[in-house]
């Protein structure tokens, strides 16, 4: 599970992934809206994360 | 800019001045609960370290993204374009982050009392040099990003016609007064009133100007256009070259960002470990914030605006596009967005002052009601140092200043972060690790003319790193080479304070 918190990492630091500006998305090019869409991806990520910890007890 | 005074803005934005002024200093009787110490500097440090999830969100939200933020990031995507967009990545991958390392800070910090950093530091590893080092590093670090929150201020000051210094000073006072009187419990509520105000000011904006710009397709075009006359380094895109850059600045940010006193401050306050993973997932709502809020850099390009000082694009943005009322209900909202960080910083670094400097070296059988006078009283100093900073002082030093202190405030990491998941690391390797860190990191800066960006040349190419994530990759190899070469062997004075009970 805590595997899930290193995607934001891979998905954000790999720059020529997203460095482009096309498909563009509400006139936002593809370099703005992808990085803004990691904004709800990394809460829910570790919003999993943090459901897993609870349900086995971590909530110390 | 205009110079004439902007009357009915300067009203609303006196008006909303005021009211977290009350708000600040009735703060002091807010949320006492009933295990209230009395006179303990867990009570003006750290609020009681009774904050629930709430609190601390607006508080986080507030001190995170500081005032100087709002002003800065639009100011530098006006200027460059796609490479100012490095603090989206950064304040998202911060939370990941904040999950896996601040809940067992906190356990370390709530079991023995820590109130700092290098309390932490103390607590685990019994060395006084260490946790010096720590500390100094922390408060140097601090007092620039202070000042740097007063020309945000000075900013908004400056665009509702206001001239001269005394505004600015007045403020501060204010500002100084209520936090020596109430605590970390001022910035907590008054951060409620700053976040709500900035969340109205910003989707307003982002719905409001592109309507009046012709939709958010113009206002990249415009800023395209922009760029391409400008030429250079700049760009709708990042240039081949920029993107190596981009990532190790968001990446070295996004380690450094929560060893600041002012953040791990809020972090101690918090009330349990679950407050805090809870909060990593509520608080990017606040990144969506930050994206939107740097979009106003092109935005000015659309609505063709020309600025002296890259910093007056949003306060003159905001001018040019909004009724006047509103207009200055959006200073407000940035000049109390400058509060809450500079209140929550001054408290910070006066913990350390009190905790790892005071108690140590001065008065080391110091009681939890001596500890509060003292950092009551350090609060009221440091204001006024970073207050004489951004007046007597060319600003150009402080963001020099405040840029070499996120290279020193990353090489804490290891010290801090490490014994938190491994007890293989002793003291001195650690020590070395920091001050290998520290001086090559400073001493790169300074060599590229203080630009956080430092370039390689590597079998015929040239590969650009942020300097910060270089000075802590040194850091790190320093302390495990010389770990592994020294051993386990504590020092005397490491075996001799450890066990340690909390105060």
């Amino acid at each position: 599970m805590w595997i899930l918190l290193l995607l934001p990492f891979i998905g954000l630091l790999w720059v020529p992934f997203y460095n482009h500006a096309l498909p563009a998305l509400f006139g936002f090019p593809f370099f703005y809206w992808y990085q803004l869409v990691w904004v709800p991806i990394t809460s829910l990520l570790v919003w999993i994360v943090y459901r897993n910890g609870a349900r086995e007890g971590e909530r110390r | 800019m205009k110079t004439d005074i902007n009357w009915t803005a300067l009203v609303i934005f006196v008006l909303f001045f005021a009211l977290v002024t009350v708000m600040g200093f009735a703060a002091s009787r807010w949320n006492r609960g009933v295990s209230h110490k009395g006179a303990h500097l867990d009570e003006w440090g750290l609020g009681g370290r009774n904050f629930g999830a709430w609190i601390t969100w607006f508080l986080v939200g507030g001190d995170f993204y500081t005032a100087y933020t709002v002003i800065a990031v639009p100011a530098l995507v006006y200027a460059v374009g796609a490479y100012g967009f490095f603090a989206l990545p950064y304040t998202i991958i911060v939370y990941p982050i904040v999950f896996v390392i601040m809940p067992r800070l906190w356990h370390q910090a709530h079991r023995a009392g820590h109130v700092t950093a290098a309390d932490v530091v103390w607590g685990q590893y019994g060395s006084r040099t260490l946790e010096f080092a720590v500390a100094l590093t922390g408060v140097v670090a601090t007092m620039p990003y202070i000042a740097l929150q007063l020309l945000g201020m000075e900013a908004v000051i400056k665009a509702l016609g206001l001239s001269g210094e005394l505004p600015l000073a007045a403020a501060f006072v204010i500002l100084a007064l209520y936090t020596y009187s109430a605590g970390l419990r001022a910035p907590a509520l008054i951060a409620f009133v700053k976040d709500l105000m900035i969340y109205i000011v910003v989707l307003v904006a982002v719905v409001l100007v592109p309507m009046k710009l012709g939709g958010y397709s113009a206002v990249f075009a415009a800023a395209n256009d922009a760029f391409t006359a400008k030429g250079g380094a700049t760009g709708l895109l990042l240039k081949p070259q920029q993107m190596l850059p981009f990532a190790t600045l968001a990446l070295g940010s996004a380690l450094a960002a929560f060893m600041y006193p002012h953040t791990l401050t809020g972090i101690f306050a918090s009330n349990s470990a679950d407050t805090i993973r809870k909060n990593a997932v509520f608080l990017p709502a606040y990144t969506v914030l930050l994206g939107l809020i740097a979009l106003l850099g092109f935005m000015a390009h659309a609505a063709r605006l020309t600025v002296t000082n890259n910093n007056d694009v949003v306060p003159m943005l905001f001018n040019t596009l909004f009724p006047s009322w509103f207009a200055g209900f959006a200073f407000a909202a940035i000049a109390i967005g400058a509060l809450v960080p500079a209140a929550v910083m001054s408290i910070g670094a006066s913990n350390l002052f009190t905790r790892n400097f005071w108690k140590p070296y001065v008065k080391p059988d110091i009681t939890p009601a001596g500890e509060q006078a003292v950092a009551k009283v350090v609060s009221l100093v440091v204001k006024a140092g970073a207050l004489v900073f951004i007046l007597f002082l060319p600003t150009k030093f402080a963001l020099d200043l405040q840029l070499l202190g996120g290279v020193w405030i990353l090489q804490t990491f290891p010290s801090v972060v490490f014994s938190a998941f491994s007890r293989w690391f002793r003291a001195p390797a650690l020590l070395a690790g920091w001050a290998v860190g520290m001086v090559y990191g400073s001493w790169v800066a300074f060599a590229d003319g203080t630009k956080p960006v430092h370039t390689f040349v590597f079998g015929g190419s040239s590969y650009a790193v942020y300097t910060g994530l270089l000075a802590l990759v040194a850091n790190i190899v320093v302390a495990v080479v010389l770990q592994a070469v020294l051993g386990g062997r504590r020092s005397g004075e490491e075996a001799a304070a450890v066990p340690r009970t909390g105060r």
